[in-house]
């Protein structure tokens, strides 16, 4: 065995279209590693990977078979675990997303290696894997160093390792393989899957967000409103939720989503403890509370103490007459 | 239908925490049962409720305070609660907890595994999927719907990805499925539950129960080792805009186009 250190990374797409969460687990991946291998489990062989290359991917390895028409953690699993007795990589790298969270666990489980999920940094020290993951949905950080046998499993927190991508043309190799796979018809049942143009909030780089201060379910219209301009996502607080005024999915906080977007804009949210576990990583937080003391105003770097309802329409429009200058 | 349910303890989610040495604390502030575990054992309850020959058995690892959570699981309805306990068991990480669970759950016949997706204070979600691994058994994790055919036998299970959802129909049992909010809504314990939750037993189930070598059982043997906890940086003290709501609007929209350039 040379020293270098190998990373396998497992693309993540959406029939065939790759995830934008893959250029950022493939960033960290090339600022630590000497070798990426990026595996690419999809049902066509003429997938185009170029932007993996340029991504920060060594190689890229298109595993095709009919059955990954869909992700499902059977078929992903057995396949990925067939191919790194080949690639012998010291870290599998993924997405903190549904997905790649369960199949990072069972990975790690198959192989019976070390798992680290939702971290927030990644480092290489002495040949130490080392990473910080936040606890408690965020209200602690854990650093932690990985040991035993390899490869480890390690998930990255999306919107954390986006970087600036690179300037340099980058060159790579791509491999094609048909690959056979067990049969999970039996386990898998019959898959069928319903996702939506909506733009989930983990994934989102602004998020609009709306609490009891927004007095009632029609009035999120304002916040999809203003979203609509910014390209945002709606979120929104867990008593919102549990008032049925939006999907469990849109919940921010301890009992719901960890969101870390660039700009986080809180409407008529005080600010409970388990609300700003969820969000008070964001790396600009913009509060409009009509109560000047909300805890919500503890983590925002942008107050506005008013009407929600009021204030909403307007920044609609003010960020409208902004981007429509720009063309 | 043999129910098996894992739990955990965990801090009030309401709780704000302090780092004392190694370990997060929070004086005063109450334990509570895992809120994903809740909707677990609420999805049992449910079953039996309709299957009523069905049987729930709630397993759970810690120290003694544990068993005030098992035994909200057993006023919930759960009818038989088993508490892994062994100062073996404390400071180890997520592959040995899974490890211990399935060695114990493998004691008895089981049908239905169902676990939280994941715990609130750890953040792992890994123990599921885990346990499910080392049973041998398929699973489904971040359920929001769980559908039985009308003869138990076979499911058709809803889980939540990204953007949307995934539905797996006809899954045969055994399974397992990590349980999402959305699944129910869990019930307080009534008086009567937690009157008749007195006269079910919890039973100890400790290393040498389970045949455990205690060389497995050490913190050395885990694969991820803490080496820091810390609270997070402090935010920078925020700006209150003022002026009239139009103004704040347009300050607003400036700043984050022209200082925070993120538009």
């Amino acid at each position: 065995m040379d020293n270098k250190f190998t990373i396998v990374v497992v693309v993540e797409h959406d029939q065939n279209a790759i995830k934008p969460v893959t250029f950022e687990v493939l960033n960290a991946a090339r600022t630590i590693a000497d070798s990426v291998i990026a595996y690419y489990f999809s049902d066509n062989a003429e997938v185009d990977v170029e932007p993996l290359i340029q991504g920060g991917a060594d190689e890229v390895k298109i595993c095709h078979n009919s059955d990954f028409a869909s992700y499902t953690h059977e078929t992903y699993a057995a396949a990925l675990k067939a191919e790194i007795e080949k690639t012998q990589p010291d870290l599998i790298l993924l997405s903190a997303s549904n997905n790649g969270k369960e199949l990072a666990a069972e990975m790690a489980t198959r192989l019976d290696v070390g798992l680290a999920t939702d971290c927030v940094d990644l480092q290489l020290s002495e040949g130490e894997v080392i990473v910080k993951r936040p606890v408690f949905s965020g209200k602690a950080y854990s650093l932690c160093r990985l040991s035993g046998a390899k490869p480890y499993l390690v998930t990255l927190r999306p919107n954390i390792f986006r970087g600036e991508g690179t300037a340099e043309t980058r060159t790579g190799n791509v491999v094609k393989e048909e690959i056979n796979l067990p049969d999970f018809s039996k386990i898998v049942g019959e898959l069928t899957r319903e996702v939506g143009a909506e733009l989930d909030v983990t994934e989102a780089r602004i998020i609009v967000s709306g609490g009891l201060g927004m007095q009632a379910p029609e009035n999120f219209k304002f916040l999809e409103d203003l979203a609509e301009v910014l390209g945002a996502a709606v979120a929104a607080s867990r008593p919102v939720v549990d008032n049925g005024w939006q999907e469990y999915s849109h919940q921010v906080g301890q009992t719901g989503r960890t969101v870390s977007p660039d700009l986080y804009i809180a409407c008529g949210i005080s600010g409970a403890v388990q609300h700003l576990a969820g969000m008070s990583s964001s790396r600009c937080i913009v509060a409009i509370n009509s109560d000047p003391h909300a805890p919500i105003f503890s983590v925002a770097d942008y107050g506005i103490v008013g009407d929600a309802l009021k204030i909403v329409p307007l920044l609609t429009k003010e960020f409208k007459n902004i981007l429509g200058d720009q063309g | 239908m043999k129910i098996i349910v894992c739990i955990k303890q965990v801090l009030d989610t309401a709780a704000k925490i302090e780092i004392q040495g190694e370990k997060v604390v929070s004086p005063g502030s109450p334990f509570i049962m895992n809120p994903y575990d809740e909707f677990a054992v609420e999805e049992a309850v449910r079953i039996k409720a309709a299957l009523p020959e069905s049987e729930i058995i709630v397993f759970s690892m810690g120290p003694d305070s544990v068993k005030e959570t098992l035994k909200r699981a057993l006023a919930m309805g759960a009818d038989q609660a088993v508490h892994l306990t062994d100062p073996l068991f404390e400071g180890l990480d997520n592959s040995l907890v899974a490890k211990i669970l399935a060695k114990a759950i493998q004691k008895q016949s089981f049908d239905l595994v169902l676990c939280g997706r994941q715990a609130v204070d750890d953040d792992m979600a890994q123990v599921g999927p885990a346990l499910a691994v080392l049973l041998e058994i398929p699973f489904i994790t971040i359920v929001t719907q769980l559908q039985f055919s009308d003869n138990f036998q076979t499911a058709d299970i809803t889980r939540q990805v990204e953007g949307g959802s995934e539905v797996r129909k006809n899954m045969s049992l055994p399974f397992l499925v990590t349980c999402q909010k959305g699944l129910n809504e869990p019930r307080l314990p009534s008086l009567k539950g937690i009157m008749a939750a007195k006269k079910k037993e919890i039973q100890n189930l400790s290393a040498s129960d389970l045949g455990l070598e205690e060389g497995l059982l050490n913190p050395r043997n885990n694969k991820l080792h803490e080496i820091k906890l810390s609270l997070p940086p402090e935010r920078k003290k925020g700006i209150i805009l003022e002026g009239s709501d139009e103004d704040i609007a347009k300050q607003l929209a400036t700043i984050i186009r022209e200082e925070e350039k993120i538009i």
